[in-house]
């Protein structure tokens, strides 16, 4: 199959999700990604379009983002402008309407893949506003008395990062996924694939000491996969030798970005040396 | 094919639809499933499961099914289901062995070791090799071993089952471990998710330009640009909660806290308020439970107007006289003219948006003042299904009437 994802370059996919991903674009059903920040569910959109060579339409949602601004919108404050001031000809109301990023992955000559980041952000109704548009794929624009049908069904990948639920009638219509957070030695993969010099005793040294640090209770941000790479990035440049990494943790605020987080991994090596960190204080 | 999967989803938990199941379905006639087993489970899991809640109960019925995956977990599941059908039912306990069980029952808290009772139990779970009814050693029904369901062993480890007399020292039993499978333990964030659905939007948000109004508007002027403001929605919802503080919520402290915090951390409300009281609501509630600073129910009628929404939270379990009688209060120091039930009722016809939540379990709620509250309020239990059951009621248009 020429359509088949395989992963890319840059991002190590699972052989489940691939699977997932292959049935989802076959089946032409909108693609639903969850799971904790940094496990790469935005990046899974990217590496989509750059493996099967197409196109990618990002369609970042805010908490203000209404489902027909994903559609079209009709500039009205611009034709009302024109008409009072302007010279222009506004009888042509096709120049007012512009196309959201759902409406321009409809049009597109050859098929996209439109990534709806972050769709929990908006309102808890969001999701439902859309339905027909992603079933249907196609939409209609009373102002113009024309519908808008995707020339080529997009591959639609959507992410959450389960701030709000969504749907049932949503959540019906999708190919569900939750990626979990990838295991030593798929990071380890991970990392190499972007720092494919650095030294593999660094690597693995700082990957145990990361997943340590994961398992710290009460964090209240976990390090994730992009934070670990910035951790590794530096501790390379810094020329930081792998004996140190598993003594101490040099660079530690790239890791953790929050005081507070700081202070409580403190207080857990404190407690965990005991007497000895005691001693060491005192001598 | 493979219709009896669906059936076993179901029966495990995962609310599978028909919609899904006919895009399941339908995959597999366009031949997208290799035929490996790995394979309709990953894939398989895409199209029926979606929320990680539930991946779990996916995976028990995929083994049950197919018996392909194994897990580990199962152990206990065996103990249950030998416990699922108690043959030797006990017979009713007179008055006055139920007060030497009881005796007994004290002696036994204060001797028992619980961590070595734990170990017993885990040693014994696995010396045992089949189901166990009667008998003072074995893990069963009915017997006087420490562990098990039914039986009298006052101060052992229950497995499954009710508990009759609250006796047992640690409750190992189903309705903790299915509520850990199913992600139904509460936290703050997901309490906070249900809440969210507790809205009304109404405009009375700050002012911001209406544009179809202001196009509306200057079309009617002839072209004359005529801007139109209007305020933006705004969450028009106001919230009371009154929770019970009393001793028998004492194992449910933290479940409400939980609660609290997340209703309180939510910047969601127009309005938030808490109260306490204490088994039953009399003519005070309490706005801080420790230093018992009262403030007369009376006041709740008069500065709460009855759009307020109302959630109690109590596990509505109390003395006959708590609820019917006068004076019938639990604490020696205060007295009530009128019997709590009264008051409840009074609360009701307040405030006709309110429901109340039970942390304890439904099977649990066969009880006298149970379900004379139930008649006055509907009550929902304090899991994340029934918390979204409960914020239903609580903005359904129409009045509910109490179940």
């Amino acid at each position: 199959m020429a359509n088949e994802y395989r992963g890319s370059s840059k991002y190590i996919a699972s052989r489940e999700l691939m699977e997932i991903v292959n049935v989802a674009i076959a089946l032409g059903k909108p693609l639903l990604i969850k799971g904790e920040p940094g496990t790469g569910k935005t990046l899974l959109a990217h590496s989509i379009a750059e493996a099967l060579n197409k196109r990618l339409i990002v369609w970042n949602i805010k908490s203000t983002t209404k489902a027909k601004d994903g559609l079209y919108v009709y500039d009205t404050v611009q034709r009302l402008n024109d008409a009072r001031f302007g010279d222009k000809d506004i009888s042509d109301i096709r120049q007012y309407i512009k196309l959201g990023k759902l409406g321009q992955a409809f049009l597109s000559e050859e098929q996209v893949v439109l990534l709806i980041d972050e769709i929990d952000k908006a309102d808890i109704e969001f999701p439902n506003d859309l339905l027909h548009e992603l079933d249907e794929m196609s939409f209609y624009i009373p102002e113009l008395n024309e519908e808008i049908k995707a020339k080529h069904r997009p591959i639609v990948v959507i992410t959450s990062n389960a701030e709000k639920e969504l749907p049932d009638a949503f959540l019906r219509r999708c190919i569900f996924h939750y990626i979990e957070f990838p295991s030593p030695e798929m990071m380890e993969e991970i990392v190499k694939v972007h720092f494919p010099d650095i030294e593999e005793r660094l690597i693995r040294e700082a990957i145990k000491k990361f997943y340590w640090i994961r398992e710290v209770d009460g964090l209240k941000k976990k390090p994730s996969t992009s934070e670990l790479l910035d951790w590794i990035k530096a501790l390379s440049i810094g020329g930081i030798d792998p004996e140190k990494i598993s003594k101490g943790i040099p660079f530690l605020g790239t890791l953790l970005k929050n005081e507070q987080d700081t202070q409580r991994l403190e207080r857990f090596i404190m407690n965990q040396q005991g007497s000895y960190g005691m001693r060491r204080r005192f001598i | 094919m493979f219709t009896g999967f669906f059936f076993k989803l179901r029966e495990k938990g995962v609310p599978v639809t028909i919609t899904e199941w006919l895009s399941f379905v339908e995959a597999l006639y366009r031949g997208l499933f290799k035929s490996s087993l790995n394979h309709l489970y990953y894939v398989g899991r895409a199209f029926l499961v979606k929320s990680e809640a539930y991946y779990d109960m996916f995976d028990l019925a995929f083994q049950e099914y197919f018996g392909g995956v194994k897990t580990e977990d199962i152990e206990l599941e065996k103990v249950l289901k030998w416990l699922d059908d108690p043959r030797n039912k006990l017979p009713a306990l007179s008055p006055e062995e139920i007060e030497e069980f009881r005796r007994k029952m004290e002696e036994l808290q204060k001797s028992v070791n619980m961590e070595e009772l734990l170990r017993q139990f885990r040693e014994r779970l696995a010396e045992q090799k089949e189901r166990h009814d009667g008998g003072n050693k074995w893990i069963g029904t009915g017997g006087r071993s420490p562990f098990g369901a039914f039986g009298y062993h006052p101060g052992g480890i229950r497995v499954g089952g009710e508990s009759w007399m609250q006796s047992a020292v640690k409750v190992a039993g189903e309705r903790k471990y299915r509520n850990y499978r199913n992600d139904l333990i509460l936290d703050v964030r997901q309490i906070k998710l249900a809440l969210k659905r507790l809205r009304e939007l109404k405009r009375e948000g700050a002012e911001e330009l209406d544009l179809e109004g202001t196009v509306d508007k200057t079309a009617k002027e002839g072209g004359e640009i005529e801007l139109v403001y209007t305020r933006s929605r705004e969450n028009s919802i106001r919230l009371i909660l009154i929770m019970d503080a009393g001793g028998s919520m004492l194992p449910y402290t933290e479940l409400c806290e939980r609660l609290f915090s997340a209703a309180s951390q939510m910047e969601h409300f127009k309005e938030f308020r808490h109260y306490y009281f204490h088994n039953c609501i009399y003519q005070d509630v309490f706005e801080d439970i420790a230093n018992y600073k009262r403030v007369p129910t009376e006041k709740l009628f008069i500065n709460f107007h009855g759009g307020y929404k109302v959630i109690i939270v109590g596990d509505a379990r109390m003395a006959y006289s708590e609820l019917f009688d006068i004076n019938g209060c639990i604490d020696y120091f205060y007295t009530n003219d009128k019997p709590g039930i009264e008051w409840l009722k009074r609360i009701r016809e307040h405030f006709p948006y309110s429901v109340w939540l039970n942390p304890t379990p439904k099977t649990f709620w066969n009880h006298v003042t149970v379900n004379a509250i139930r008649q006055i309020f509907p009550m929902f239990e304090l899991t994340l299904d029934g918390l979204k059951e409960a914020v239903s009621a609580l903005t359904s248009k129409s009045k509910q009437i109490a179940n």
